[in-house]
């Protein structure tokens, strides 16, 4: 590493520090209710952090990942409702078996550019539900509960280890060779197979990646929220997602956190603010995409792919 | 569900039936496609929020009146929406405008349940839901009617695009838009207005969903679905295509779920990705399509 | 005779990309001015200046009105510009392509396209992009004349066609601008038949205007022989 690189890890790795102490501060100065809030917050980010490796990074958009945020919440619920197991044993299962699934998805999602992935990855966020209800283990439409209760601090201490560890894996993944191959296919996949990039392959553990996050994200919300059932994972779920990355992009990388809060808190003040009727938030993160959209556009963030091209997010 | 003839043709009308709804939503998509290669997210939204309008206009007015009221100001909107909303990023990537109109569903979205409310409701149809006897078969006169309704829109749409001078302007400006603006053609207005009779299409497929699966905020959801597993199936650079998909993506969907006990009513929207899958996988430009999707 | 067009000290640019640096010509009622020069010298960006269709910045004046912003404005004035490559709508038929070169007019003047083209009239139903080459480079020409053009912008008409059917388009553009006063523009790598067949040149080098002036003069040119004439 070079002088600059090495400037710049130290950098970050004091706004990392800072954060952590904040976070690990926080529980003395603010109310029991809203850690919750909080660890609400860090789930979207651990699964916007995740959904940032494969858009961001590989240029392959996805409007499902809900879906295996799905995967994941209901592999948590059910190995703990019908086996039995530590909790938080559960997590690195569930990103297990949502990032094998999401491999899976990988190899045929190779085969489709921009729009058309779109539209697949919408109709999986679409379909989902259904086939969660039709299978019996996971309690169809009424779900599992999961029956222990821990403390608020509880809740917020493993999300957000749990979403400082994924942090520095990410960031160390990013750093190395995967996140160059990554960003030269993002710029163009011709120039990168040419000096001997395996775009298939970076692809695919890209969709892998990201799934997997997405599914330990699903699987604390399963904690979170004592249970899964198919309502929990909408197709608005998968959208939301997108939103908290559009607008984190906005900003380096420590965006993403303020994208994931910006998920969370418009659920919780648009019908302060604005008004109790339904529909709200959801208006609420439509403009605020399309906003989004309209001023990384006039800022000339966006590039020929939709992404910030040269802006470096880590 | 018997296996007898007439139970088939039965399953047969009201897949057709369906199949015009989702027919004029992939029309509505396909439209769109062609001339800006966008594929419109909001189609859907779009529709359910006419839809809403509809019900609101027929509080005061009779059926029909409405339904044209309707399709005016869906024309409008569409068109008010692509210079407002669309104009602003038409330059940037198919991908950055694809996420415009994802906010745009977002706002459709929330907007009906806001005005509206989220409740469930009924919505007329202005086809009686007796039954007609036809060769000793009892059809639907409302399934009848929504093919009508669908085939009529598709034949009018035929004529303006073959046989006016805007028609040609229309489909000038889809494929060759740098030629187009040198012969004169406001590419950007042909952009308007081919929003404008897609959001049209998509208020009556919205219309004409309504009595069938009730009017509420996510109506539209799993049709939009159905409509891209249309389109995709016919094609989505091919009108003739979206019609076709949808025609026989809305008689199998309904015969696979009338006869396969597995997929029953559950298991429709999965019907829907894997059409969508396959298409994608076996034969990307679909029955009737040209471009073959880029794998770049 | 009164000035047509005239281009004065004009710049255009592609993106970040400055492919014009002060260009100024002029071309008169009833001329037919070619402009000549090597390959990215910027000839194409000249038409593409007058109709709008590139981001300039100087004067750009047709028939006393300003253009250059829009190549609709264009259309609507009187331009009728044939660009690089034809420009057919491929997918549509010979009538209607036709049929669009009269967007912007009420009467379309089929008439007109017929009597220079008439066997345009047998082939009104088949797919413009099936027709050869030279075919199509016809048929862009009728299209352009349909709306009854003041000034025709012709780009690299040669370009990819026999000599033969260059020479015929090359007759047709004489014959209409001697019989009917239509004033052309026409852009061409090939200086010979360029020159043979206009009464006044400008030759392009780097955006710039290197040389101008009567076709007969450039001929004699020594500069002109040697770089584009071959001897």
């Amino acid at each position: 590493m070079n002088a600059r690189s090495v400037a710049g890890v130290s950098w970050r790795a004091a706004v990392f520090a800072a954060l952590a102490l904040i976070a690990w501060q926080l529980p003395h100065h603010v109310s029991d209710f809203r850690l919750i809030e909080f660890a609400s917050v860090g789930i979207y980010f651990i699964a916007i952090f995740g959904l940032n490796i494969v858009t961001g990074y590989s240029g392959q958009i996805s409007l499902g990942h809900g879906a295996f945020m799905a995967i994941g919440g209901y592999t948590t619920a059910m190995l703990i409702v019908h086996r039995h197991w530590n909790e938080l044993a559960t997590l690195p299962l569930a990103g297990l078996v949502a990032g094998v699934a999401g491999l899976l998805f990988g190899v045929p999602a190779l085969r489709f550019s921009g729009p058309y992935l779109a539209v697949v990855t919408f109709a999986l966020a679409v379909a989902t539900p259904s086939v969660i209800k039709k299978w019996g283990l996971t309690g169809g439409s009424s779900g599992l509960s999961i029956l222990t209760f821990h403390s608020n601090r509880w809740y917020y201490a493993v999300t957000w280890i749990s979403a400082g560890i994924l942090f520095v894996l990410g960031w160390i993944l990013l750093q190395t060779k995967p996140s160059r191959a990554w960003r030269a296919l993002r710029d163009s996949e011709v120039a990168a197979a040419a000096s001997g990039v395996n775009v298939a392959a970076y692809k695919i553990a890209a969709f892998g990646i990201s799934a997997a996050y997405a599914g330990v994200a699903g699987g604390l919300l399963a904690l979170l929220s004592f249970g899964v059932s198919p309502g929990n994972f909408p197709v608005q779920l998968s959208i939301y997602l997108v939103v908290g990355l559009v607008v984190g992009r906005l900003g380096p990388l420590v965006g993403l956190l303020v994208g994931a809060g910006f998920v969370e808190y418009v659920q919780i003040y648009a019908p302060k603010w604005v008004s109790k009727s339904p529909g709200v938030p959801t208006v609420a993160f439509g403009v605020a995409l399309i906003l989004a959209v309209f001023l990384a556009t006039a800022l000339g963030a966006l590039t020929n792919r939709w992404h910030t091209g040269s802006r470096e997010t880590t | 569900m018997l296996f007898t003839a007439s139970d088939v043709a039965q399953q047969v009308v009201s897949g057709l039936s369906t199949g015009g709804v989702y027919a004029s939503l992939a029309l509505a998509l396909v439209l769109i496609y062609r001339s800006t290669g966008v594929i419109n997210f909001a189609q859907g939204e779009m529709a359910t929020f006419t839809t809403f309008i509809a019900w609101s206009l027929m509080h005061h007015m009779s059926y029909w009146p409405a339904f044209l009221l309707t399709c005016l100001i869906a024309f409008g909107g569409g068109v008010a929406l692509e210079r407002t909303v669309i104009r602003p990023v038409e330059n940037a990537s198919v991908l950055t405008i694809v996420i415009v109109t994802l906010g745009l569903a977002l706002v459709f979205n929330g907007a009906s349940a806001w005005i509206w409310g989220a409740e469930v409701r009924s919505f007329k149809s202005p086809f009686s839901t007796r039954p007609i006897h036809v060769a000793g078969v009892a059809f639907s006169i409302q399934d009848l009617g929504i093919i009508a309704v669908s085939l009529v829109l598709v034949v009018l749409l035929g004529l303006l695009f073959r046989f006016t001078k805007l028609g040609l302007a229309l489909r000038a400006a889809a494929t060759n838009p740098a030629e187009s603006r040198l012969v004169g053609i406001r590419v950007g207005w042909m952009l308007a207005l081919g929003w404008g009779l897609a959001a049209v299409l998509g208020a009556v497929s919205g219309m004409m969903a309504a009595p069938l699966v009730f009017l509420d905020p996510n109506m539209m959801v799993a049709i939009l679905l159905y409509a891209f597993a249309a389109a995709i199936l016919g094609g989505l650079d091919s009108p003739i295509g979206a019609v076709v998909g949808g025609l026989t993506f809305g008689v199998a969907l309904n015969l696979i779920s009338a006869y396969w006990n597995f997929v029953g009513g559950t298991l429709k929207l999965p019907v829907g990705l894997t059409v969508i899958l396959l298409v994608l996988l076996v034969r990307p430009q679909g029955l009737l399509g040209r471009r073959v999707v880029r794998r770049v | 005779m009164a000035r047509l067009l005239e281009l004065e000290d004009v710049h255009a640019q592609y993106g970040q990309v400055r492919v014009l640096h002060g260009v100024s010509l002029a071309v008169e009622e009833g001329q037919v001015v070619s402009v000549l020069g090597p390959n990215g010298a910027g000839k194409t960006t000249t038409l593409r200046a007058v109709s709008g269709v590139v981001k300039t910045s100087g004067s750009i004046v047709f028939d006393g009105r300003k253009v250059g912003r829009s190549p609709e404005r264009a259309a609507r004035l009187g331009v009728a510009h044939v660009p690089e490559g034809r420009g057919t709508f491929s997918e549509l038929t010979v009538w209607e392509n036709l049929r669009l070169g009269a967007y912007t007019v009420r009467h379309a003047d089929f008439e007109r396209a017929l009597d220079h083209f008439p066997w345009l009239a047998r082939r009104r139903n088949q797919a413009a992009g099936t027709l050869s080459g030279g075919e199509q480079q016809m048929l862009a020409l009728a299209r352009a004349l349909m709306a009854r053009p003041r000034l025709l912008l012709l780009d690299e008409p040669s370009l990819g066609l026999a000599p033969i059917v260059v020479g015929e388009i090359f007759e047709i553009v004489r014959k209409l601008n001697e019989d009917e006063g239509l004033t052309v523009l026409v852009v061409e790598q090939n200086a010979n038949i360029a020159l043979d067949n206009s009464e006044h040149a400008y030759v392009l080098e780097a955006g710039r205007v290197a040389l101008h002036g009567t076709s007969t003069d450039l001929r004699k040119d020594e500069s002109v022989r040697r770089s584009y004439l071959g001897y």
